[in-house]
């Protein structure tokens, strides 16, 4: 796996690295404030040189957060399995003070409170203080940690915007835009800024490659883990350590408040395309950093909207197409495939009918006598039910699938293959009958229903290890059912055979 | 120049009233939500009654508030109802489920936001922290005054608020601890729940304009997580609660409007200091809370551990009495017998000394008539455990020394008789030692 | 100096620490200052599958995962093979109860037995075939070789239970720790089970496990440990699994016992 992820990746960066060095240096769009409302319509001009990446800045942005998207998927996937995702969210809003602190801190000692390092350092150190106070407050007092996650979110996140009240009345905080950080601004990352970003990103991305099979376990099985020698808690540390990295870097385009959106939105999507963990990860790495180009792209072209908005929009877009049509967990699929169980059902329900229909008329003995027998629809009406329409549909699709044939729309025989195929279905019911009045001391009345019920969603591996236990029993290798009716010999010797696993 | 020379009763004045207001109202509905372990989805529906904010705007053309409610509350409802089929169909974690749910409603009510903000006067930064500062100056006329239209609204919330506490304070005691009895009782817990949230959007809506979205959270939460950490009955929980809400808000406009004037610094945010004043508290009440209280629980395990030694000198100087009546140790040698450190050793002797159980003859000690009473209690617990444990959970007699050792430090007086008719009434212990009878004889 | 004469409870074994599996001595674990198993103590001998039993709340998976170090305790010392658990764990498989895991986890059977191997792979090293063929082995050991590659989700109780089973065995333990590995199993996947551990003691393993069902004791097991908060009695099965012993175990004359313990932990509080 390995080697194809590190293959991925390259293959992901290369082409934004070759239109990145080739710069130029197209006019970078001025930003007002957030509260600068107006929303022009862009032309059709803007939506090429966007999506052309021909606009330097927008490069550089688009650079930026589709790393940004990458690093998030990856280590958003172990978060969401260790079922951190609302700590992520308590985390980021913890950042605020620390952003708006370091900002104050730089400014006084004379350096530039703007430059971005520093206020992720800031932004760090706040937002490791509030896990800790999370982490605190769960362990020590009597509060739960949901109690404790909305203490410290709120909180923190009220203090920081106290302290940006201050800053905005600095001389040089006015003009910071450290707001920006909240809601999330794309255009004013500059390239060192996408650098940073990348390089982090890609950091934390190489450890949790590196830790892959470490942190699965973590998060799968802590127990198995401790009792293995795992050192949990530090796993668990480095682990919160990457959420904290991934966080921080993307507090400049995504914002502190939709941040978590990022981290828990692409693996939720990628969920259901997958049962792997493995593709689970790969899947949440392409979906986020669609939703870090895609995002950012839009955001370039509509520059008065807020940029984290418009990615978390994009995520959960691709989150509700995921939901909706993943293969192999989403809802249509899921719809699709009970569809499908239920005509299976009702077709072998059409089927065990026709045969005993024939059967209790003493017509099986004879090959021709069976397959050339009509049997009137009304008759299989009285034994399920069914009304006559859906009775109808029934028929028309096993004409179809060429296990009957209808004769003046009221009767149906068996062909060859229906019967063969009918055969096998009795055959299973009454093994089913069997066990359950055996085994399971359930009444012969009551058997009918409840082998009806378990033998459409049976493995063939059940079914096998059934024969061997009854058949095995039987005197002559020919099943009794309780309602005293005979199968054919050759076919269970045939069936079992093929089915028998040795030993 | 302080700010409070700039108080102006008329504005801030109103401001306290809506923070006081908004705090009580947060604070009712927050102690079930702490209590049913649900602060995060409180969190959740905050967010996520942002779209239906902004719709009602875009709709209604105006910040009245009745389709803002409306709004609000179709909103939140939704948000409870994706988390759920999210997390049927994603089969993840319900927290990674709100999660998905509410930060994609919050995105869109911010973009709505930002549209809508084009026909109504709406400041999409008021989302964060509210406007609080504008109260006094949207007014309406009522009965000939002119009270701000946020202090009618909030006012009708809190009486809502405070009717479905009272009205349904059974059933949300019964329903937070115990939702399948509740639900046999006759009332539907799911009910409840559902209202429960509408309120809780209702009154975020309602939040909305004094202290934001983001911020009402705080008001939820802390003080009535405070009030948990300091009373253990649910009417004196929310009693406090609302309390500590009103002090929350009243420090946090006071605050808002001097601290940053010691910096020489205009005045900040209101909400923001509310919620600094609110998280003050909690920590001050989960340090300092009577009973559970980090440090006094630290402290109250220091003094157990102290109040055993004290126990242990006396009982181990009975027996050295029973044994050898001549000598009268002194602290080092009860030190090395009893594996204690100098500090607590000394000080405890010392107690004991003050308090008459031990005197002291130059640093050799010996008990006293009181000392030997107690001494005599504690020896009688002992020994009737031992007696026990060998008799009824078949322990061996080499073993049981020290669990009778621990036990005999919590064992009362009707524990003791309890423990003396099971072990019928004997008189002599395991290793043939005389049980110390319950009064003294003579 | 070893006697390995067939011994009885009243007898002990003169073997070498190194050649006892498990031995154990004054073991209290507590939780909140109220003990859950107190003063434990216990050898096993090699080559025995060992019951534990006792009632719910007796403290049988509290005794396992202390052995293990995965709770802390209060007092006492464990050794395996005559050395602490942290320096034999090697040497040990771990079977945990199914309800310890989330199995709606995105990953089949197949992974989860490799995962018995993640420690001998070591630090950041990639699993290779190698050892999904030992993993596979494991899994056609336990008889569910074709449900390699199925979700976790889907595979039936006894199904998950037997995964367990094989990502112990895949680490070729000598010493095996089960929590409750027949609780709620079919009939087959019991046998499947019984089969193995026969299997496992004919090579000279021995095995600790947790059960719950009294009448099948005597049938699966030769050594038993009788459990409740503190060791009632241990040794064979024949001589120690009787009718005084289980009334003991469960009979519920320790109401004073717990009722001083529950009074310590209110005194504590209300100092």
């Amino acid at each position: 796996m390995r080697p194809f992820v590190l293959v991925l990746l390259f293959a992901m960066f290369w082409p934004e690295c070759m239109i990145f060095a080739a710069s130029d240096h197209s006019e970078v769009q001025s930003q007002s404030s957030i509260t600068d409302r107006r929303i022009d319509i862009p032309e059709w001009n803007d939506w090429k040189r966007v999506f052309l990446l021909e606009d330097y800045n927008t490069r550089i942005v688009v650079f930026g957060t589709t790393l940004l998207g990458m690093a998030a998927g990856m280590i958003g996937s172990f978060a969401l399995l260790r079922k951190r995702a609302l700590m992520g969210d308590a985390l980021s809003h913890a950042t605020l003070p620390g952003i708006a602190i370091a900002f104050i801190i730089a400014t006084g000692l004379g350096l530039d409170g703007k430059a971005l390092p520093v206020l992720l350092v800031g932004a760090a150190v706040s937002g490791l203080l509030g896990v800790a106070t999370i982490l605190l407050i769960r362990n020590m007092t009597r509060l739960k940690e949901d109690a404790a996650l909305g203490i410290v979110l709120s909180v923190f996140f009220g203090a920081g915007i106290a302290l940006l009240g201050i800053v905005q009345q600095m001389k040089t905080g006015h003009a910071a835009g450290l707001e920006s950080f909240i809601y999330g601004k794309t255009a004013s990352m500059v390239a060192s800024d996408a650098w940073l970003i990348g390089c982090a990103g890609l950091s934390c991305m190489l450890i949790s490659i590196l830790l892959n099979k470490e942190l699965t376990l973590l998060c799968f099985d802590e127990g198995f883990s401790v009792s293995r020698g795992f050192p949990v808690v530090l796993l668990d540390m480095t682990l919160m350590g990457l959420v904290v990295v991934v966080t921080i870097i993307g507090l400049q385009a995504v914002g502190l408040i939709l941040m978590i959106s990022l981290l828990v939105i692409p693996p939720l999507a990628a969920r259901f395309w997958t049962e792997k963990i493995v593709n689970m990860t790969m899947v949440a790495i392409i979906l986020g950093a669609l939703s870090g180009m895609i995002g950012s792209a839009m955001s370039a072209i509509f520059p008065n909207l807020p940029s984290g908005a418009m990615i978390v929009l994009v995520a959960t877009a691709m989150f509700l197409f995921s939901m909706i049509f993943g293969i192999p967990r989403g809802i249509l699929i899921r719809k699709l495939r009970r569809y499908e169980l239920n005509r299976k059902v009702n077709r072998q329900h059409l089927l065990r009918g026709l045969y005993e229909f024939l059967e209790a008329r003493g017509r099986l003995k004879e090959k021709q006598s069976s397959e050339s027998t009509f049997v009137p629809l009304s008759k299989l009406l009285q034994m399920r039910s069914w009304s006559p329409a859906k009775l109808k549909k029934i028929v028309k699709r096993a004409q179809q699938e060429q296990l009957v044939v209808t004769l003046q729309e009221d009767q149906i025989r068996l062909t060859k293959a229906g019967l063969l195929e009918a055969t096998r279905i009795v055959r299973e019911h009454r093994l089913w009958e069997l066990y359950l009045i055996t085994y399971a001391d359930v009444a012969p009345s009551k058997v009918d229903q409840d082998a009806d019920a378990i033998e459409h969603v049976l493995e063939p591996e059940v079914i096998a290890e059934l024969e061997s236990l009854l058949v095995q029993q039987s005197t002559e290798g020919v099943l009794q059912s309780p309602h005293t009716i005979e199968i054919h010999q050759e076919e269970i010797k045939a069936r079992h055979s093929s089915r028998r696993r040795s030993t | 120049m302080s700010g409070l020379e700039q108080w102006n009763w008329y504005l801030d004045g109103w401001i306290i009233v809506a923070g006081i207001l908004c705090a009580i109202s947060s604070a009712l509905l927050g102690n079930f939500l702490v209590l049913r372990k649900m602060s995060m989805l409180g969190d959740a529906i905050t967010h996520a009654i942002l779209p239906g904010l902004a719709a009602a705007f875009m709709i209604s053309d105006s910040r009245s508030s009745l389709p803002m409610f409306l709004g609000a509350v179709i909103a939140g409802i939704l948000t409870a109802l994706f988390t759920e089929w999210i997390r049927g169909f994603g089969k993840v974690d319900e927290g990674a489920a709100m999660g998905v749910v509410f930060t994609s409603l919050f995105a869109l009510g911010l973009v709505m936001i930002v549209q809508a903000a084009d026909h109504v006067d709406l400041d999409p930064g008021c989302v964060l922290y509210g406007a609080i500062e504008l109260t006094p100056l949207d007014t309406i006329l009522i009965a000939g005054w002119e009270i701000p239209r946020v202090v009618v609204v909030l006012s009708i919330v809190l009486l809502i608020n405070l009717s479905f506490v009272i009205f349904f304070l059974k059933e949300l005691k019964l329903s937070s601890f115990d939702p399948a009895l509740a639900t046999t009782t006759g009332f539907n817990a799911t009910i409840i729940h559902y209202a429960l949230m509408t309120l809780v959007a209702i009154t975020a809506v309602a939040s909305f304009e004094t202290v934001g979205n983001i911020l009402v959270v705080a008001m939820f939460i802390v003080p009535p997580a405070a009030a948990y950490m300091l009373t253990d009955r649910l009417g004196t929980m929310i009693v406090i609660s609302a309390i500590l809400g009103t002090v929350a808000a009243v420090t946090g406009h006071i605050s808002a409007i001097t601290i940053p004037h010691w910096f020489g610094y205009g005045s900040t945010s209101t909400a923001g200091m509310m919620a600094v004043a609110a998280g003050l508290l909690f920590l001050v009440a989960a340090l300092f809370a009577p009973r559970h209280g980090i440090v006094v629980v630290f402290i109250r395990r220091l003094i157990l551990t102290w109040k055993i030694l004290a126990e242990d000198i006396i009982a181990l100087m009975y027996r050295i009495e029973e044994r050898n009546p001549q000598l009268k140790p002194d602290a080092t040698y009860l030190r090395e017998i009893l594996f204690s450190h100098s500090v607590p050793t000394s000080l405890t002797l010392r107690y004991l000394t003050k308090h008459g159980q031990l005197s002291d003859a130059n640093g050799n000690y010996e008990l006293t008539e009181t000392g030997r009473d107690h001494a005599r209690q504690l020896v009688r617990s002992h020994r009737l455990w031992e007696h026990y444990l060998v008799e009824h959970a078949g322990m061996s007699a080499e073993n049981i020394h020290k669990q009778a050792e621990k036990l005999e430090h919590f064992t009362d007086r009707q524990l003791r008789e309890k423990l003396n008719e099971d072990t019928l009434a004997t008189d002599q212990d395991p290793h043939g030692r005389p049980i110390p009878p319950e009064e003294k004889t003579n | 100096m070893n006697t390995k004469e067939n011994p009885t409870s009243s007898q002990q074994i003169e073997l070498s620490p190194e050649e006892t599996p498990v031995s154990v001595y004054d073991l209290t674990v507590a939780y909140h200052r109220k003990p859950v198993i107190w003063d434990v103590s216990f050898e096993i001998p090699p080559g025995k599958l060992v019951g534990i039993v006792g009632p719910n709340g007796a403290g049988k998976s509290t005794l396992i995962k202390a052995i293990m170090g995965l709770i802390p305790k209060a007092s006492g010392r464990v050794q395996i093979f005559g050395k602490p658990y942290q320096k034999n764990r090697h040497r040990v498989g771990y079977v945990p109860q199914r309800e310890s895991v989330d199995w709606d986890f995105p990953v089949d059977a197949l992974d989860v037995v490799t995962m018995g191997l993640y420690k001998e792979i070591g630090w950041c090293l990639p699993v290779r075939k190698k050892h999904r063929a030992r993993a596979m082995e494991a899994l056609e050991r336990v008889g569910i070789a074709d449900y390699a590659h199925r979700q976790i989700s889907q595979l039936s109780g006894g199904q998950q239970q037997r995964t367990f089973l094989a990502r112990a065995l895949v680490q070729n333990a000598d010493l095996y720790l089960m929590d409750e590995p027949f609780a709620a199993v079919d009939a087959a996947t019991e046998k499947a089970i019984v089969q193995i551990l026969q299997e496992m003691k004919q090579a000279g393993k021995t095995a600790l496990v947790i059960h719950h069902d009294l009448q099948t004791v005597p049938e699966y097991f030769d050594y038993v440990i009788l459990l409740n908060m503190r060791v009632i009695d241990h040794g064979l099965t024949e001589d120690v699994f009787t009718p005084e012993n289980l009334q003991k175990t469960y009979g519920g004359r320790l109401t004073l016992l717990e009722e001083a313990t529950e009074t310590m932990r209110r005194r504590e509080q209300s100092l």
